[in-house]
């Protein structure tokens, strides 16, 4: 049973323009202690599933289809029909969010303790000393000493401190699901190395599903079993991370992977994806991906291709073209794709 | 051989309330013509300040900025002019660093007027578009009238190497130039600066925390990795990604997570002995990196400073152990 199944959803932003169709139909499953990684461009619309599946979309947006099932103890719900009580209880004690930009997810004129207090109270945690006993124990989890960093203001701790911070915070009450919004970006090399091999650590010691969005694929690469790629709001293909790296079907998964180069091994080929997102706003009729494809052909401008079930098991490509896109690719398996197009 | 541009004993202090600290500690680094070369390094470690007095806009505390052989901070008049179209620097963030209240034209004809390099606003448009192309913002009739904010982050900071080729630099300080924008575009814009490079012989100096981009850019040429103030290590590029000499080099591309399931899951990592990063108001003695070094020797590290000095492969790191390590390999090699 998924700890959280995700139907259809499809989600409006409400504009002068008319409405920005920012997330189109996308389906996912999470299992228990799985982590999931979306990654896509800016603008494919990941952190805007993100935020809806809390619920904190900002004023103006539309959830226009879909459900959001989540399970605990065998019982299903739909996020979507929670009321507030049932939303306060989700958002924190069930389903914990580590923004993007720690910097600005904390309250710049209180103390880090107080930071705690405020959290514990809002979900009816009232003795100071259990509350504290907690904290220290989360810092604690996140290597950092309580004594130190509780009396602290916001200001006074590094990224890389306040980042840890956040993830103690994220885990008080003991959520099943945790969600990062480019948990590592702003960082420095050696404290994003050690932000990694914390939240591997805490998944395997305290086993809650993880999803995090993220354009940088060298974080799924790290930490993800399971990888999903966006595009222009729809799920474009969903396999686990080594089919995802290695045999990518999906021409704009192939692209991205192209995109980034590397400090080990050979530099391959790469390349920058040319073109730009399409307007969320006008979409085209067919394959949104169709104007920065080289695997277009007149059929991809007809209809959008649903998700197709490709040449790996549990792996679906959005994309009428795949096999042509693996014969491109070769058989050979644990080679990057920048060295097989290289 | 000598360089185009030179940084000689740089050093570079600044008031605080807390005290004085030193950004940069007597950097030497020479560029020659048509170099691509990348500076890397965590945040704090000098590298931005050390790009600003490379590029003339911030004057060292000692040491000289030679262009030409000559020492900028004490030219004036045409030669000063001379350097500052010659030396032209590219910021991180261009959202900020283009006037939204300006159209494109606007932006890149302004430095063309004021250098005299066009007399007429028709003469003006036509640079423009020529730059425009240039920099593969086509067609730049398309490109001419609009404001920043109806641009993407890859047009702006195209828009932004476009105007520094207005005076036709000779070299080009590029600080983060490519950290905010998408990673599907960042190879483009690399790109677009090395044919700079490579065709037309600008030298670029890029300035990157991100050493992946680093290897990209300066394949060919150079990194120069900074450590709190200092150059730790000085390499060609392929030879300090696979064999770094400096153990803060070492621990650095150990660390970094790699676009590859199968590399970067079975990467050793490089124990440091602390995590935490000294502060520039209380620099250690000896060797910056000494505590968190695992190299580490007492006696030696923590009292002295390592000289940044040459070791065998064309190479040169600031480090006692490993100029110790490396010399005498060679020498047992060679015996």
């Amino acid at each position: 049973m998924p700890v959280l199944s995700v139907r259809d959803l499809s989600i409006d932003y409400l504009t002068r323009r008319g409405p920005v169709h920012a997330v189109r139909g996308v389906s996912f499953d999470l299992e228990k202690s799985e982590t999931l990684a979306i990654i896509g461009e800016s603008g494919s619309g990941k952190t805007t599933l993100a935020v809806g599946l809390i619920r904190l979309s900002p004023r103006g947006t539309r959830v226009t289809s879909g459900q959001i099932l989540y399970t605990k103890d065998g019982l299903t719900s739909d996020v979507r029909t929670f009321d507030d009580d049932d939303l306060r209880e989700f958002r924190w004690a069930e389903c914990a969010m580590v923004f993007q930009a720690a910097l600005n997810s904390f309250n710049p004129v209180i103390t880090i303790w107080e930071q705690f207090l405020d959290t514990a109270r809002a979900h009816g945690m009232k003795d100071r000393h259990r509350i504290r006993d907690r904290a220290d124990e989360l810092l604690e989890l996140v290597h950092l000493d309580g004594k130190r960093v509780l009396p602290a203001f916001p200001h006074e701790l590094s990224g890389g401190m306040k980042q840890r911070v956040l993830i103690a915070l994220a885990l008080m009450l003991e959520p099943q699901l945790v969600i990062l919004d480019e948990p590592t970006t702003a960082l420095d090399i050696l404290t994003q190395r050690s932000i990694i091999d914390l939240l591997r650590q805490l998944r395997q010691r305290l086993g809650f599903s993880m999803i995090f969005i993220s354009h940088d694929l060298s974080i799924a690469a790290e930490l993800a079993d399971r990888m999903i790629t966006m595009y222009a709001g729809r799920v474009v293909e969903q396999a686990s991370v080594t089919d995802l790296f290695y045999r990518p079907r999906h021409p704009y998964s192939v692209a991205l992977m192209r995109a980034v180069p590397r400090v080990s091994g050979a530099l391959g080929s790469v390349v920058s994806i040319p073109g730009s997102p399409p307007d969320l706003v006008r979409l085209p009729k067919g394959c949104a991906y169709v104007p920065r494809c080289p695997f277009a052909i007149d059929a991809c401008r007809e209809a959008d291709p649903p998700l197709l079930a490709v040449d790996t098991p549990h792996h679906e490509a959005a994309c009428i073209r795949w096999q042509d896109v693996a014969a491109a690719l070769g058989s050979n398996a644990e080679v990057p794709v920048a060295e097989k197009l290289a | 051989m000598s360089a185009l541009i030179e940084l000689e004993r740089v050093s570079r202090t600044f008031e605080t309330p807390a005290g004085t600290i030193t950004a940069v500690n007597d950097v030497s680094l020479a560029f020659e013509a048509g170099e691509a070369m990348c500076l890397v390094g965590e945040s704090g470690c000098g590298k931005t300040t050390t790009g600003r007095m490379l590029a003339g806009l911030l004057r060292p505390t000692s040491g000289r900025l030679l262009y030409e052989g000559k020492d900028v901070w004490l030219t004036k008049g045409a030669d000063l002019a001379r350097f500052r179209r010659a030396v032209q620097l590219v910021h991180q963030d261009p959202y900020a660093s283009l006037n939204p209240t300006r159209t494109v034209y606007q932006t890149l004809s302004a430095p063309l007027f004021r250098h005299k390099k066009a007399g007429s606003a028709a003469q003006a448009l036509g640079v423009v578009n020529e730059l425009l192309t240039r920099v593969d913002l086509t067609p730049a009739e398309n490109f001419v009238a609009k404001y920043p904010h109806q641009l993407s982050g890859g047009q702006r900071q195209r828009v932004a190497i476009a105007r520094a080729l207005t005076v036709d630099p000779k070299v080009i300080v590029a600080d983060e130039a490519v950290s905010m924008v998408d990673v599907s575009i960042r190879i483009s814009l690399l790109n677009l600066l090395l044919t700079l490079s490579r065709e037309f012989g600008v030298t670029i100096v890029l300035i990157t925390h991100d050493l992946a981009v680093a290897r990209y850019f300066a394949n060919r040429g150079r990194i120069g990795v900074m450590y709190l103030g200092r150059v730790v290590e000085l390499a060609a590029t392929e030879a300090l990604v696979s064999d770094p000499a400096h153990p803060y080099s070492a621990a650095l591309i150990a660390a970094i997570p790699e676009a590859d399931p199968d590399i970067t899951r079975s990467k050793t990592r490089v124990e440091l002995r602390s995590a935490e990063v000294p502060s520039l108001l209380a620099l250690p003695p000896g060797c910056t990196f000494h505590p968190r070094c695992p190299l580490s020797e007492a006696g030696l590290c923590d009292v002295q400073i390592p000289e940044l000095l040459p070791i065998p492969g064309a190479r040169e790191v600031a480090c006692h152990v490993a100029v110790r390590e490396r010399t005498r390999e060679r020498a047992a090699a060679s015996a």
